[in-house]
């Protein structure tokens, strides 16, 4: 099979929200191989998994190949790794990102390193899909813990922020050697629609994507946190400050090169996210920065995340970056200054 | 033939015949002649990592390794010597491993906590209790899928009964009546714990009611018992009838590793396991029903001493592994280095 790789696909297609975008990547990847399979809860027809991702699936491909499972999520986890190690390609749907701490140690301990404890016998190319909730969920159901994920040699871990991103980032990780963590935000998940290319069109792994050009400060973003550093940049554009924006996609593998020749150039940086800013990813990707650029930053790497508390459930308490905060922290970097 | 009360049904007892029998014996001798000198080499500081003995699994494992082909899977435990000779993987890249070397199974990568042989179907072995049944699930899910007529088996100990990951995959393999067979080796121990002190239900067979599939408790000390449910539990998962629980009821005869202690076990229930030892009980069956006579006895532990003694000497003069080997494995892409 031959699949496409583009790096920003232009190619106009049907316009989809980012639930049918993964609903069309699952499709396609199951019509382009039988090895493609799906495990999870609800995922059945007729729910289609309870975020519509794996909608009419069951239907077009069979129960054999779409298997709805109890709740079960090591065994969920557990199934998808050992028919891999048999040769196939499954893809297992753990409902809410929170959950994957029920079954870490089939993730942690088996799927991401299975390939190395056998010397490279036994790959384990499965994708897990899950999804971070918002709204009115509370502090289980709401979590951003892709840092865990990261910090687990083995695993790839990917987060789209717009629809066309997630279809081309989930068949890259389906038809990918190595296990993938496929993160999706339910604020996303039913958004903004977007064209999404047609056919097999994928999105390497491991590359960022420069969605806005700037030269006065670099900030890095992911998942449903690009969109509110896109606004703030165009706000901030209007006083004459130019920003450029980074959606990662990938966590692991990180983009360095784009994130260390981006910010050499603006000489300024702040990393965005949902996740707890202590340990975040943010961390991460700050200490890179300092340690390439030490010296030739004019400002420290700021820092952006979910201040240190279970997310409340609450909406009124606001604990994830807002536009305003971004833009008021991007001027406040750029004018060489703190507000807060 | 000893059946749990609760669950099974005696089937057949047809003997296996004579060629498998002395098949058997000498994979036993190489299991147990192979214990001794691992147990050896360990307390002596020789072998420097941690071993666990496998002296009185020998019948159970060489009942299980006699009953699978090579393109059926197994799935085993950190406690998997005897295992793994059963099964088929070279005996020398066991012990080779064992000593990490780069001669082993895994490239000295996984140690003897973790071998994998994919060409003789040893998929995977954990070093997590209890972990490796989800997985045996999804290679059962592979068997079906495949359509093949191949079947999975997935060893573990008593001790790994008392985890979820257990229970979730007893009830999906039964769910989705997927050709597993749950060997359980019961040796008695679930670390320095007696069964009886942490099981509320210490007939573990009969938990096999609870998901609705057969489940068989045998006197894990014979061979031609072991065999017998062995062969029965194969027949009926390749038959497309499901999984089954089959308990080997055993005794673990030496400490938890080979240099733990052991004081704790009551003196006079270790000396009655001994007598039953499963390798000289076999070997003077054999014997006394005239299927070997003593001069073929001789043979076959002269052969099996002389391959224990050649894999040492292979393992010790293999190469540790290079540190081209550290970042190899950890993706399919071995130039893929994402963090230092």
């Amino acid at each position: 099979m031959t699949a496409l790789v583009s790096d920003s696909p232009q190619q106009a297609g049907q316009s989809l929200t980012m639930s049918g975008a993964l609903n069309a990547a699952l499709e396609c990847a199951m019509g382009l191989d039988p090895k493609v399979i799906c495990l999870g809860e609800d995922i059945a027809e007729p729910i289609g998994g309870v975020f519509k991702t794996m909608k009419g699936l069951s239907a077009k491909y069979g129960a054999d190949r779409v298997r709805a499972t109890p709740i079960s999520e090591q065994a969920i986890l557990g199934a998808a790794i050992g028919a891999s190690l048999g040769g196939y390609r499954p893809v297992a749907e753990i409902m809410f990102f929170d959950f994957t701490m029920v079954c870490a140690d089939q993730l942690a301990n088996h799927a991401a390193k299975l390939r190395y404890m056998s010397g490279g016998q036994t790959p384990v190319p499965i994708t897990v899909c899950t999804t971070i909730g918002s709204g009115r969920f509370g502090a289980q159901h709401t979590q951003s813990i892709e840092a865990w994920f990261m910090h687990i040699p083995g695993l790839k871990v990917v987060m789209p922020s717009n629809p066309a991103d997630a279809k081309g980032l989930l068949l890259s990780c389906i038809f990918d050697d190595d296990p993938c963590l496929m993160i999706q935000h339910s604020g996303l998940l039913f958004g903004k629609k977007q064209p999404v290319p047609d056919g097999d069109v994928r999105i390497p792994l491991g590359a960022a994507s420069v969605v806005r050009p700037g030269s006065e400060v670099s900030v890095i973003s992911y998942g449903a946190f690009v969109q509110p550093c896109l606004d703030a940049a165009e706000e901030l554009a209007t006083e004459g400050i130019s920003v450029e924006v980074i959606d990662l996609r990938s966590l692991s593998p990180l983009d360095r090169e784009t994130l260390v020749e981006s910010a050499a150039r603006t000489g300024r940086a702040a990393v965005v996210h949902g996740a707890t800013t202590f340990c975040g990813p943010g961390a991460e990707i700050a200490a890179l920065l300092q340690e390439e650029l030490h010296g030739r930053l004019s400002t420290p790497v700021r820092r952006l995340g979910a201040p240190y508390a279970p997310i409340p459930f609450a909406t009124e308490l606001e604990v994830f970056p807002t536009t305003a905060r971004i833009r008021e922290e991007l001027r406040a970097l750029v004018q060489g200054r703190r507000d807060d | 033939m000893a059946i749990s009360e609760h669950s099974g049904t005696v089937q057949d007892g047809v003997a296996p015949d004579g060629g498998t029998l002395r098949d058997m014996f000498r994979t036993m001798l190489v299991i147990s002649l192979c214990d001794a000198r691992a147990r050896a080499e360990a307390r002596s500081g020789a072998l420097r990592a941690a071993f666990y003995p496998v002296h009185g699994l020998e019948a159970a494992c060489a009942a299980i390794g006699s009953c699978l082909q090579p393109s059926d899977y197994l799935v085993s435990t950190y406690r998997n010597l005897g295992d793994a000779v059963a099964k088929g993987v070279p005996l020398r890249a066991i012990i080779a491993e064992a000593y990490g070397r780069i001669g082993g199974t895994s490239k000295g990568k996984g140690g003897p906590m973790h071998l994998a042989d994919v060409s003789t179907g040893l998929m995977a072995t954990t070093g997590v209790v209890g972990s490796g049944l989800p997985i045996a699930v999804g290679l059962g899910l592979a068997n079906v899928l495949d359509g093949a007529g191949a079947v999975t088996a997935v060893t573990f100990g008593d001790g790994a009964t008392s985890i979820g990951a257990t229970h979730e995959a007893m009830n999906l393999a039964s769910l989705w009546h997927l050709p597993v067979i749950f060997a359980c080796q019961n040796n008695q121990w679930g670390e320095h714990t007696a069964l009886r002190d942490y099981a509320a239900e210490p007939d573990l067979a009969r938990r096999a009611s609870a998901y609705a599939m057969p489940g068989e408790a045998v006197d894990g000390f014979s061979a031609v018992e072991c065999r017998q449910a062995m062969r029965r539990a194969v027949e009926r998962a390749r038959a497309g009838a499901g999984p089954t629980l089959l308990e080997f009821r055993t005794y673990r005869l030496t400490p938890h590793s080979a240099v733990a202690d052991a004081s704790y076990v009551p003196p006079d229930e270790l000396a009655r396991a001994l007598e039953r030892d499963p390798t000289p009980t076999f070997r003077q069956s054999l014997l006394d029903g005239g299927l070997l006579s003593a001069a073929e006895v001789e043979q076959l532990e002269e052969s099996a001493r002389a391959e224990v003694e050649d894999a040492f000497q292979y393992a010790l003069a293999s190469p540790t592994p290079g540190d081209e080997e550290l970042y190899r494995d950890v993706f399919a892409d071995e130039h893929l280095v994402v963090g230092r």
